[in-house]
């Protein structure tokens, strides 16, 4: 069936559920093929609902829930309940097919020490390039797998209950769907180009989700805003790719595998740096991080699934997935850890004043990725990796909830037409008692991220902290140096830093918590009646997602707290980046020293606890109020409400010259300036040069077609001459 | 063999370029236009003689080619009959921008 290469011994997963991994990806293109569709069929033959328009709504994110006022009736699509069906339904299916190949894997056991590698076609035979349409399967790309479509099987339900009410709901589920089949491509290419692939693709998605309601031009605006900084990052991972392709001829991950050793170290070093250029533009980092926070004005699931669960960590699976690229290059990864430590804090600080309930997820999730990238910076890959499944659990979650809070404040205030802002966390308060569900849940979640034994963040976040000091006592990263300074050092500094993260983690996240369920309630009178609990099938996929914050951190327990069998993501993750973590630690597998990491856990839950007693000392929920009569920030207070001026310093240093440069040289000054006015109508008047050889050229275009004919011949007889005289 | 072949194809040929560049009436060109097109089958087919079968596919796909491109230009010739009620190519100049 497939272009199998001629191996001795057939890989052991060979006539296992694995040969149906083409379908993962296939499964979510049906459902993107079946309601774009029903889509477009609507466009042309409904009447004047579609497309999407976002009616009265403004530049609030629900559309949903409850009309029942007069004055329009809710536009519920002619084929909302298929859509509900398919969309779903096919990331029911693909869950299914994964975790059936994850048993399959599972039983295959420690033998599977290679890839499986399953080849469609020659995509690009060009000279000695030859790039096959391939995908392979692993047991990273199976945990990515498994992420993407379990939590986005639940994302996809809870859109169901959250935008069923929209005009545009099958375009909705047909971009969702289309997002998931490019992830799966992304995580499941065998080489470099077919990542890139769906790379672009959720790039792609992303664009078209977060301008979903594109009628508002702020909404518009920030899809761009996401699609153009990408393309800095990609530039990054085009180059980083012509680079191994110039050195070792080949992009297959297996290939570049086995002869990334021959690459010299200055060559590793560039590469590596571009492709985390990539990564800063895909998974928001410094200086590439201000589209994500902008990109919150897509629907809430959205902002759930690509802009926290699923694709910003594309970047942290680049570079596990490069492990072998990475571990060659102590400086390389000391910059992957430097840049993920900064902004970590930077964002978290970011996240300490915004009042936007999504804004401070935003930042929150910014902040994440930097941890992530702490970790698969110092060559803990395998902790960068189980953070980044964690962070899917309860960043889903805490998004889910704040969309439920966001859908009941919406609901509210569209009921009793007020024009408040139903995102700013101001007006909330007090939620508690309406919404009993989604506090519980939402609670759980912020013990998560800010990291209280024993939810799921505690156990990644802290392993990454502490491999983190333990490569400062003792790696390659530990022994090269950056920029001068030496790793050790700058590694100790990264875990101060980390630290520092952790302690405003915890801060922010309490304070939203405060801010949205606690003291009393600032809603106003008359809303009060109409706030409530989201309907059940928005809150199921909470729950789900709510038990698997609290356990997952069983999935990779550490030695020193046994509540099960300890390091299973480990065991797991070891074909994969094992070699590389060896060439890390000097070959050497660390010592567990269980003092020490004791000392290093009880730093950072303390740490935690303080972040969350200081936001409840410093916020006193009766002393809040609504936003129209908070008054404006003050001092430093203003400079982190306002983000640090990133956005404005960008405006002024890239955007504004380049708008300059366009359009008042290029445009106004050569096109207009120099050639219209100067040459074309300037030598001569109106009767200028420009005209004059135009007059010539017309007379050739006599109509004739006895001319033209013999032109042809003369210039036939020509070319001919040519060849044969020579 | 082969040589007559492409000798009698190049005489065909030329007769074809020849009654193209000098003849007016619209349907005369026309014909030439076929018969440099048989001309050049002619050739595939003497060659295929001596390189294998590819020269006699490639003269049914230009077979095919000129069947659809008789069609399309009679129906020209009448349509411009009609509207111009010659079919003398020094008439017609609607090519002219």
């Amino acid at each position: 069936m497939f272009l199998q290469e001629v191996t001795g011994v057939a890989h052991p997963l060979t006539a296992t559920a694995a040969r149906w991994m083409w379908a993962l990806p296939l499964l979510p293109l049906l459902g993107f093929v079946l309601n774009g569709a029903l889509s477009i069929f609507s466009a042309y033959h409904a009447g004047p609902a579609d497309p999407g328009a976002p009616e009265a709504h403004g530049s609030h994110d629900v559309t949903g829930g409850g009309h029942d006022d007069h004055h329009h009736v809710a536009v519920r699509h002619r084929f909302a309940t298929l859509t509900s069906i398919i969309g779903p339904g096919v990331m029911v299916l693909a869950f299914g097919l994964a975790v059936a190949i994850f048993m399959a894997m599972q039983r295959a056991g420690p033998e599977l020490r290679t890839p499986f590698i399953q080849r469609y076609y020659e995509w690009m035979p060009v000279g000695d390039l030859h790039i096959d349409a391939a995908f392979q399967l692993d047991q990273l790309s199976m945990v990515m797998i498994l992420v993407i479509t379990g939590v986005g099987m639940l994302i996809h339900i809870f859109s169901v209950g959250y935008m069923q009410d929209d005009p545009g709901y099958p375009r909705y589920f047909s971009y969702l769907n289309l997002f998931v089949a490019f992830m799966l491509v992304l995580v499941m290419g065998a080489s470099y180009p077919v990542m890139f692939v769906g790379w672009e693709g959720v790039g792609l998605c992303s664009y078209l989700l977060i301008g979903f309601w594109y009628l508002d031009k702020a909404n518009a605006d920030a899809g761009k805003k996401a699609f153009i900084m990408n393309r800095i990052g990609d530039f990054g991972f085009l180059v980083a790719m012509f680079m191994l392709w110039a050195n070792i001829g080949t992009l297959e991950f297996d290939g570049v595998r086995g002869q990334a050793t021959a690459l010299g170290s200055n060559v590793v070093t560039w590469i590596c740096l571009f492709f985390f250029l990539g990564c800063t533009g895909k998974s928001a980092q410094i200086p590439l991080y201000t589209w994500l926070p902008d990109a919150m004005a897509g629907p809430t699931p959205v902002s759930a699934l690509i802009h926290a669960a699923t694709m910003v960590t594309a970047g942290v699976y680049l570079i596990a997935r490069s492990n072998f690229l990475f571990a060659l290059s102590p400086t390389a990864s000391l910059t992957v850890v430097v840049i993920g430590a900064l902004t970590a804090i930077f964002a978290a600080s970011i996240g300490l004043k915004q009042w936007d309930i999504k804004k401070v997820l935003a930042y929150s999730t910014v902040s994440q990725l930097g941890y992530m990238f702490v970790g698969v910076g110092a060559g803990a890959y395998v902790s960068g990796v189980f953070h980044l499944v964690t962070h899917a659990f309860f960043k889903a979650l805490l998004f889910l909830g704040s969309g439920s809070v966001i859908f009941a404040m919406h609901r509210a205030y569209h009921a009793t037409h007020n024009e408040d802002d139903a995102q700013d966390m101001r007006n909330m308060g007090g939620l508690r008692r309406y919404m009993p569900w989604t506090f519980v849940l939402m609670f759980v979640a912020t013990l998560a991220i800010a990291g209280i034994f024993p939810f799921a963040g505690f156990f990644s976040k802290d392993e990454i902290l502490g491999t983190l000091f333990i490569r400062a006592r003792g790696s390659t990263l530990a022994d090269a140096n950056w920029l001068g300074i030496p790793g050790g050092i700058v590694l100790y500094a990264c875990y101060a830093l980390g630290l520092a993260a952790a302690f405003m983690t915890a801060v922010y996240m309490m304070r939203m918590l405060i801010y949205v369920f606690f003291g009393p309630n600032r809603s106003g009178e008359r809303e009060r009646d109409f706030l409530g609990e989201a309907p059940w099938i928005m809150t199921a996929p909470l729950i789900v997602l709510g038990v698997l914050s609290t356990v997952g951190g069983w999935l990779n327990l550490p030695e020193s707290i046994k509540l099960g069998r300890i390091g299973l993501l480990d065991r797991w993750l070891e074909p994969v980046v094992g070699e590389s973590t060896l060439r890390i630690t000097h070959g050497a597998v660390p010592k567990v020293n269980l003092p020490l990491e004791y000392v290093l856990i009880g730093v950072a839950l303390a740490i935690a606890v303080a972040g969350i007693i200081v936001a409840w000392i410093v916020l006193k929920p009766a002393d809040l109020v609504p936003k129209r009569e908070a008054k404006p920030e003050e001092g430093f207070e203003r400079v982190l409400a306002n983000k640090y001026y990133v956005d404005e310093i960008y405006d002024d240093t890239v955007v504004r010259p380049t708008v300059a440069v366009s359009r008042d040289l290029l445009w106004q000054g050569i096109d207009e300036g120099l050639i219209d006015t100067t040459l074309v109508n300037g030598i001569g008047g109106s009767k200028g040069i420009a005209r004059i050889v135009g007059k010539i050229g017309s007379l050739l275009q006599s109509g004739q077609v006895g001319t033209y004919a013999w032109v042809l011949i003369v210039g036939v007889l020509f070319v001919l001459g040519a060849f044969t005289i020579r | 063999m082969l040589a007559e072949s492409l000798f009698f194809s190049a005489v065909l040929f030329t007769i074809g370029v020849v009654g193209v560049l000098t003849r007016r009436n619209a349907i005369i060109v026309f014909m030439c236009v076929e018969l440099m097109l048989n001309a050049v089958n002619l050739t595939f087919v003497a060659f295929s003689q001596v390189y294998g079968v590819g020269g006699q596919v490639f003269v049914f796909f230009v077979m095919t080619v000129a069947a659809a491109e008789a069609a399309v230009g009679l129906a020209i010739i009448i349509a411009l009959f009609r509207h111009r009620q010659t079919v003398n190519l020094q008439n017609v100049n609607l090519l002219k921008g």
